[in-house]
């Protein structure tokens, strides 16, 4: 890949490159469905993005605090944006959608809220993350609607790095030692189960032909490209059936509580407050 | 000087990588700093994201450390004795031409 | 060189001795250059103090900026709008990033990074105290940026002309990125004092908390400095401790009246005749505390510091031997 080319959310909007506060002024609205779509995406990397959050100052080495912190800011980059863009149709802003709303209304799908674990857990979870979002922000740059398509190609060429980050410690850990390969086996045992989520077709997509990903459209090359890299990196696809509940409603999540807790406490502690 | 350059790591402690960063078309690349990586790939990225954080960089370079040879600063003067003393080599030798345009 | 006024053979400076050179050669090569207020590079010869002092100085400057992520770390999952919690992302990795910039330069002293992480880890190094006092509240993270960041960047924009050429660009660089530190944290008390009474509330109290040890971090008075001229002889310091204090009062109390805070000092006054503010006495009975390991959170830094190291032990060996199996594999490839 092209570093050269490379933009981070850590840096100022220069050139065409998108950021929050310009959809916000731009007077863009989204329609009511168009929002509800944005909104899941943009919980998804609100989610991971917070679980990411919590290595800085806890990584491997100082090198990876940074790289993971790179990774969960440009994550949070990516739910400024989304966030930002399906408050548009309601009159809200991107903290009153992350801050004030309740468990039950988020969107989020699973595998971005569960727990970081060890470092193998966390390279598990960012290696299915980061091919799944690859896929699905290669076809949303397609999008007819102008602000997602935007969002999307902003977010693939940061998607880019972390799969390629993904893919580099995997194979680390995979060849590196068999203590490590062993710790990522049981990570990627312990995300498998809720891949099928990614894939589930939710509420508003079938109402966005053209605008809308259709997520189950983007499984096989998912699955091929994954499963080339688990076999690349001398580890197995794990044999696991998928866990029920895969609709992205939380109703069979333990995690997304505890998340939103700790995200929302101090902004719901001083309602109307600004920061 | 090592005659030997493998820049692996001996130990599970990660090798020192030498940084040098361009930062515009046109120009030079710049030494920046040092980073510690277990390999070449690794040590550009970490060099991406530790170096390149406010668009300093359009292009990365990272070198093992122990593949620079650097000369001996105990031999400085001989190493640099000649040239010094050769200042017809520098433009502001010339003086009978001051005043002429365009030389 | 291109002038004829000062030719480079006629320099003392350009002079090296030769290979071979005696000590008392060496030495005035060495004296040279610190009296020209010229550079030390990696490879020069060097007084074996000035090593150890300056390989004491940037590794605990380096071990300082690693710690003091801790704190501000502790609010990123809970920072109040997604903007603030990008910003203080950014921040922290800064943090890290710097920690790297100097680690980078004292190794090029002689000592690898893994060993000064030892000494961390091993309660042998120091780092700065302020880092053992908890952050409490969110307006900490305002008071952790504008108040010790800002003694921070006061101790440090004289070092980017530190005699050791490697300690003085990390310098350049890293005060190049605080810039922004300062002024985030200024932000957000601003935001805070002009905010509801919880906020402006929040604010002033971290305020109190900080400001006292925030001064500290320019070290004890001069007259209980006893190293301080050694290191301002080899222009490693440029300033006393006292002279970048009362710099730093200068420049807070027009600060904070902007704020619209107050500083917990009734002794601050400006001074028509020295040009200053005075300010009151400091507890340095604490200060002292904090460094024997009495402060809040000195264990619980070093044990998350330790913590970090040992379960991420797997992790390196494995990118290690990752690294050593690719390579042998290569070698066997080229048939060697």
């Amino acid at each position: 890949m092209s570093y050269a080319s490379f933009e981070s959310a850590t840096r100022h909007s220069e050139g065409e490159s998108i950021i929050a506060e310009d959809i916000a002024t731009s007077g863009v609205q989204a329609s009511e469905a168009v929002a509800r779509y944005a909104l899941a995406l943009g919980d998804d990397a609100l989610m991971l993005g917070q679980r990411l959050a919590h290595w800085i100052s806890r990584a491997p080495e100082l090198e990876e605090d940074i790289a993971l912190g790179n990774i969960a800011l440009d994550l949070i980059g990516h739910a400024r944006f989304f966030l930002t863009y399906a408050g548009t149709a309601w009159g809200k802003t991107e903290d009153d959608l992350a801050y004030f709303r309740d468990e039950e209304e988020f969107r989020s799908v699973r595998l971005a809220e569960q727990e970081n674990g060890d470092f193998g857990q966390t390279i598990a979870r960012q290696l299915i993350f980061s091919y799944y979002q690859y896929e699905l922000y290669t076809e949303l740059m397609k999008s007819e609607d102008p602000t997602l398509a935007a969002i999307a190609a902003k977010a693939l060429k940061e998607v880019e790095y972390h799969q390629d980050h993904a893919t580099a410690w995997a194979l680390r850990l995979g060849i590196g030692t068999e203590e490590a390969n062993r710790r990522l086996q049981e990570g990627l045992y312990y995300m498998w189960p809720y891949i099928d989520e990614l894939f589930y077709d939710f509420e508003p997509v079938a109402e966005l032909p053209g605008v809308a990903v259709v997520p189950s459209t983007l499984r096989a090359r998912f699955e091929e490209r994954l499963h080339a890299t688990i076999a690349e990196a001398q580890l197995q696809v794990p044999d696991v059936p998928q866990a029920r509940g895969g609709d992205r409603s939380g109703v069979m999540s333990e995690h997304r509580g505890h998340i939103l807790t700790e995200l929302q406490v101090l902004a719901r502690a001083h309602p109307g407050a600004t920061w | 000087m090592s005659e030997n350059i493998t820049h692996l790591p001996e130990s599970n402690e990660w090798p020192l990588w030498e940084v040098f960063v361009r930062s515009s078309r046109g120009l030079s690349h710049v030494h920046a700093g040092s980073l510690h990586a277990p390999d070449a790939t690794m040590a550009l990225r970490n060099a991406r994201d530790l170096y390149t954080r406010r668009n300093e960089g359009t292009s990365v370079w990272v070198v093992p450390a122990e593949a620079i040879l650097a000369s001996d600063p105990d031999s400085k003067g001989g190493f640099f004795e000649s040239a010094q003393g050769k200042s017809y080599r520098h433009a502001t030798y010339y003086t009978k031409s001051e005043g002429v345009k365009h030389l | 060189m291109t002038s004829t006024e000062k030719t480079p053979t006629l320099s003392p400076v350009a002079d090296a001795p030769a290979a071979g050179a005696s000590h008392e050669a060496e030495q005035a090569y060495f004296d040279a250059l610190i009296t020209e207020d010229s550079r030390v590079e990696p490879r020069d010869w060097m007084p074996e103090k000035y090593r150890k002092t300056l390989t004491r100085q940037v590794s605990q400057h380096a071990h300082s900026e690693i710690i003091g992520m801790q704190p501000e770390a502790n609010w990123i999952t809970r920072a109040p709008s997604l903007k603030r919690k990008a910003i203080l992302m950014a921040k922290v990795q800064d943090e890290a990033g710097h920690g790297l910039y100097l680690y980078s330069a004292a190794e090029t002293l002689g000592t690898p990074r893994h060993v000064l992480n030892e000494q961390l880890l091993e309660g042998r190094a120091k780092y700065s105290s302020i880092f053992n006092y908890p952050a409490r509240t969110w307006a900490d993270m305002g008071a952790i940026g504008w108040l010790v960041d800002g003694a921070a960047i006061c101790n440090q924009v004289p070092l980017c002309r530190a005699s050791y050429g490697p300690y003085g660009r990390a310098m350049v660089r890293i005060c190049k990125e605080e810039s922004f530190h300062q002024r985030q944290g200024w932000e957000i008390l601003y935001e805070l004092s002009h905010g509801t009474e919880a906020q402006k509330k929040m604010a002033q109290d971290a305020v109190n908390r900080f400001y006292g040890p925030a001064l500290q971090m320019f070290g004890p008075p001069d007259a209980d400095s006893p190293n301080s001229q050694q290191s301002m002889n080899w222009n490693i310091k440029r300033f006393s401790n006292d002279e970048l204090r009362q710099r730093f009062v200068d420049m807070m109390v027009p600060q904070a009246e902007a704020l619209g805070l107050t500083l917990p000092d009734p002794d601050i006054k400006w001074n028509e005749e020295r040009g200053h503010y005075d300010y009151g006495p400091l507890d340095w009975d604490e200060f002292h505390s904090v460094i024997q390991g009495k402060g809040p959170c000195n264990v619980q830094r070093m044990q998350r510091r330790r913590a970090a190291h040992d379960e991420g032990a797997w992790v390196r060996e494995a990118a290690a031997e990752y690294a050593r199996k690719n390579a042998e594999q290569h070698a066997e490839l080229m048939g060697a």
